[in-house]
């Protein structure tokens, strides 16, 4: 049986991810902001079949209760087999460029909320000598855009934190995953137009249970995204600042 | 699938959505707008649309509230879908006590249209099975209905084409398998009048019966087709595993176009496959009950022009002849599909007021849209339906006129009474102008 600790437990991905390991009859210790959400997420989940469930209720921006909230979850979980850590805001570009607070308030949910989690977690795996961390960074974290650079550039600084701790903890035994993911249609989205790129939430869930179980260290999701990313990288500065997008 | 349109693809229509995610949030009504549930869009015609309003789209709204394994008894969010469901309850032991032919649609779709199976004649529609649920009005009040609370609108709710409020949750009696594998049994019939027999003969053994029809043959193959019947398997578990692949009917997705000839010969192909007069086997659920699911997004091989449905269900009254009389109609047009079905419903009665399934025998089947020749079929078909005093279901339907629709349905007055103010549909709209 794993033991999952889901960070971000409301969040349209992450739900579907929780399901999956509702149905392996895992163990599992939620973490959300809302707790009238959370608590639909925790009944659907025992529906399901999961051996037990817990959760807490934690504003993930508040970086000082991270370490108890690692705690309670390592206290009731046991051990911790896999993390996924999904919380993020998607703000808009245009409001971030006249709003300098929105742009800080991105960071901190997005970048350095995360990168505290990951601290704390970082050293009860390492001690524990396995596990698996995983993190949804973003396809958007690969190169700024002008169209969404200010969550592209939270984004970018997570992928680049987790690659450092992915070779810091490697040799312990556990893995870091930077899950990327692309269009995912979620609440996230429900302002954008779905084209043929959109993946439901469902089948990125089962991507990154994927990448999970096969330990991989970057996941894009779907997997043709590392195609269109390759791509895009490569694309030279002279053009890439002419382009819109 | 892409939201805001139906499984036909027609006709089309331009509306705004307001994704529906979580029980607790109240949705804004605004009074100038007016708003119909959405479930999985797989209804065929516009009683899922709405033109120049708002669809709620339910399908956030999935989760299970609670899941009793002793009792069977399934409380859950309306946008669940019952491939959802079957994934939960299956390995648990249990079924949904009545599927359409695919899993892919949501609980409150099955609610508002009062989805039908192949178990007609031995458990009625879904709504039988329906224990409660809450109705959320523009309004804002949220109504427990039940067959002991709020029993009219739980009854008009029931086939209420999403007009009466959205659904939030449900709560559904499932009844217990053993495993998940069905014992069937198809035998070829070379004439309706063999359809009506071996249909009578199988009513009280075999749990699920359903015919597929050849509508494209004429002359000695007229009426012609396979009949499939079957029961859960009483085997104990696991051991039907592997039959999951085998696919109990072969919907390899022409690539190619349709037309006549192609038609034709997928009907010829489908009826002599089977060689012998009759075949038993042992199959999982879901070729045998969702032959077409294994074909994600079949609607998409008619184009962009979409296709038509057409069902009915002609009444015992109106004697074999009716049935004969309409597939030729449909065999001469030469414009039939590759898959058209048959099946005779029980007289088991439904809680919904404007339910569709009746006495009688129902054929359903395809049409691409070829335009105004098209069109003159279904308003043919219509027609027909209503000299034999038959009637035509919502879900599948485009085209049936608001007198028609009067005649199908006698209790649409009572029915409108139950109506929210602020919600409507494209179908509503057409049937009651
Ligand atoms: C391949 C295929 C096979 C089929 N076979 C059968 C069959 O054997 N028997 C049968 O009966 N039908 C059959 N159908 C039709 C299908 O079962 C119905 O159209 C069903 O209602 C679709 O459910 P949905 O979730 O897609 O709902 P939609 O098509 O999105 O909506 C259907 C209706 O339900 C209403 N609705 C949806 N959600 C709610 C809610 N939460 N609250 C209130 N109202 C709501 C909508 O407003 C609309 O009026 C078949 C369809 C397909 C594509
Ligand atoms: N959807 C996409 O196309 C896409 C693409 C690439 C990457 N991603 C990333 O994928 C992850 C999951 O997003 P999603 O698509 O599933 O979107 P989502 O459904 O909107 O989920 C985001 C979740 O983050 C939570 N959250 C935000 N701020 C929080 C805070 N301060 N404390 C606690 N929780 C907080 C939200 O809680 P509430 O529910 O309470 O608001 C919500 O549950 C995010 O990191 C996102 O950046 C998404």
């Amino acid at each position: 049986m794993q033991h999952v600790l889901i960070i971000g437990a409301t969040s349209g991905m992450a739900m579907e991810v929780a399901k999956l390991y509702a149905e392996r009859k895992c163990r599992l210790f939620l973490v959300a902001r809302n707790s009238e959400k959370l608590a639909a997420v925790e009944s659907d989940l025992k529906a399901r079949g999961a051996e037990s469930v817990a959760a807490q209720v934690v504003n993930l921006d508040e970086t000082d209760k991270h370490p108890a909230l690692v705690a309670a979850a390592r206290d009731f979980l046991g051990q911790l087999d896999v993390v996924l850590i999904a919380h993020g805001v998607f703000p808009e570009q245009a409001k971030c460029e006249s709003d300098y607070r929105l742009t800080e308030s991105v960071l901190r949910t997005n970048l350095l909320s995360p990168i505290s989690l990951c601290t704390h977690l970082a050293n009860v795996m390492q001690a524990q000598g396995g596990g698996t961390l995983a993190v949804i960074s973003s396809v958007a974290g690969d190169r700024g855009r002008q169209s969404n650079y200010v969550y592209g550039s939270s984004k970018a600084g997570l992928s680049a934190f987790l690659s450092g701790l992915r070779a810091r903890l490697a040799p312990r035994g556990v893995n870091v995953i930077t899950i990327k993911p692309g269009f995912v249609d979620t609440a996230m989205t429900a302002a954008i137009k779905k084209g043929p790129l959109f993946a439901s939430a469902a089948n990125a869930a089962a991507g990154i249970v994927r990448a999970i179980d096969a330990r991989r260290s970057i996941a894009y999701v779907p997997w043709f995204w590392w195609g269109i990313m390759l791509i895009i990288k490569h694309i030279p500065e002279v053009i890439f600042k002419r382009l819109k997008f | 699938m892409s939201y805001g349109e139906s499984w036909g693809r027609y006709p089309k229509t331009n509306s705004t959505l307001h994704p529906v995610q979580w029980l607790h949030e109240p949705i804004k009504f605004e009074s100038d707008k007016r708003y119909l549930p959405y479930g999985q869009g797989r209804s065929y015609g516009d009683c899922c649309l709405n033109d120049a309003g708002v669809l709620l789209t339910t399908n956030g709204l999935s989760r299970i509230i609670s899941f009793d394994r002793q009792t069977g008894v399934l409380r859950c969010e309306a946008g669940l879908t019952i491939d959802e469901v079957l994934r939960v309850i299956v390995p648990a032991g249990w079924f949904v006590p009545v599927t359409p032919g695919t899993r892919f649609v949501s609980i409150g779709g099955a609610i508002a249209n009062d989805v039908h199976g192949k178990n007609h004649h031995t458990s009625g529609t879904f709504g039988r099975h329906v224990l409660a649920f809450e109705l959320l009005r523009s309004s804002g009040e949220r109504l427990l209905c039940s067959p002991q609370q709020n029993t009219e609108l739980f009854r008009a709710s029931i086939a209420g084409l999403g007009l009466t409020g959205l659904i939030t949750w449900a709560e559904i009696q499932l009844k217990p398998i053993k495993n998940a594998g069905i014992e069937m049994e198809s035998v070829r019939f070379s004439d309706l009048e063999e359809f009506f027999q071996i249909s009578g003969g199988s009513e009280k053994d075999f749990e699920y019966t359903v015919a597929w029809l050849d509508c494209v043959s004429s002359g000695s193959a007229f009426g012609r087709g396979i009949f499939m019947r079957g029961n859960h398997s009483a085997a104990d578990a696991k051991q039907c595993r592997a039959s999951r692949l085998k696919l109990a009917v072969p919907v390899d997705a022409p690539g190619f176009a349709l037309n006549r000839w192609t038609v034709q010969a997928f009907n010829s192909c489908y009826y002599n496959k089977q060689r012998q007069k009759s075949v038993r086997s042992l199959v999982h659920y879901e070729p045998f009950f969702y032959p077409l699911d294994a074909v994600l997004d079949w609607n998409r091989i008619y184009g962009r022009r979409g296709f038509f449905q057409f069902q009915c269900v002609l009444p015992p009254t109106a004697g074999k002849t009716a049935l004969s009389d309409m597939l030729r109609e449909i065999v001469a047009s030469g414009n039939g599909s590759f898959l058209a079905v048959l099946k005779e419903f029980g007289d088991l009665p439904s809680p919904g007021m404007m339910s569709f399934p009746r006495p009688g025998v129902t054929l359903c089947l395809d049409f691409a849209n070829h335009g105004e020749k098209t069109a003159c079929m279904m308003k043919r078909l219509d027609a027909m339906t209503r000299e034999f005093g038959g009637a035509m279901y919502p879900a599948k339907d485009a085209w049936m006129t608001a007198d028609n629709f009067r005649r199908y349905f006698p209790c649409w007055q009572e029915f409108s009474k139950f109506i929210d103010p602020a919600f409507s549909s494209s179908f509503w709209r057409r049937v009651s102008a």
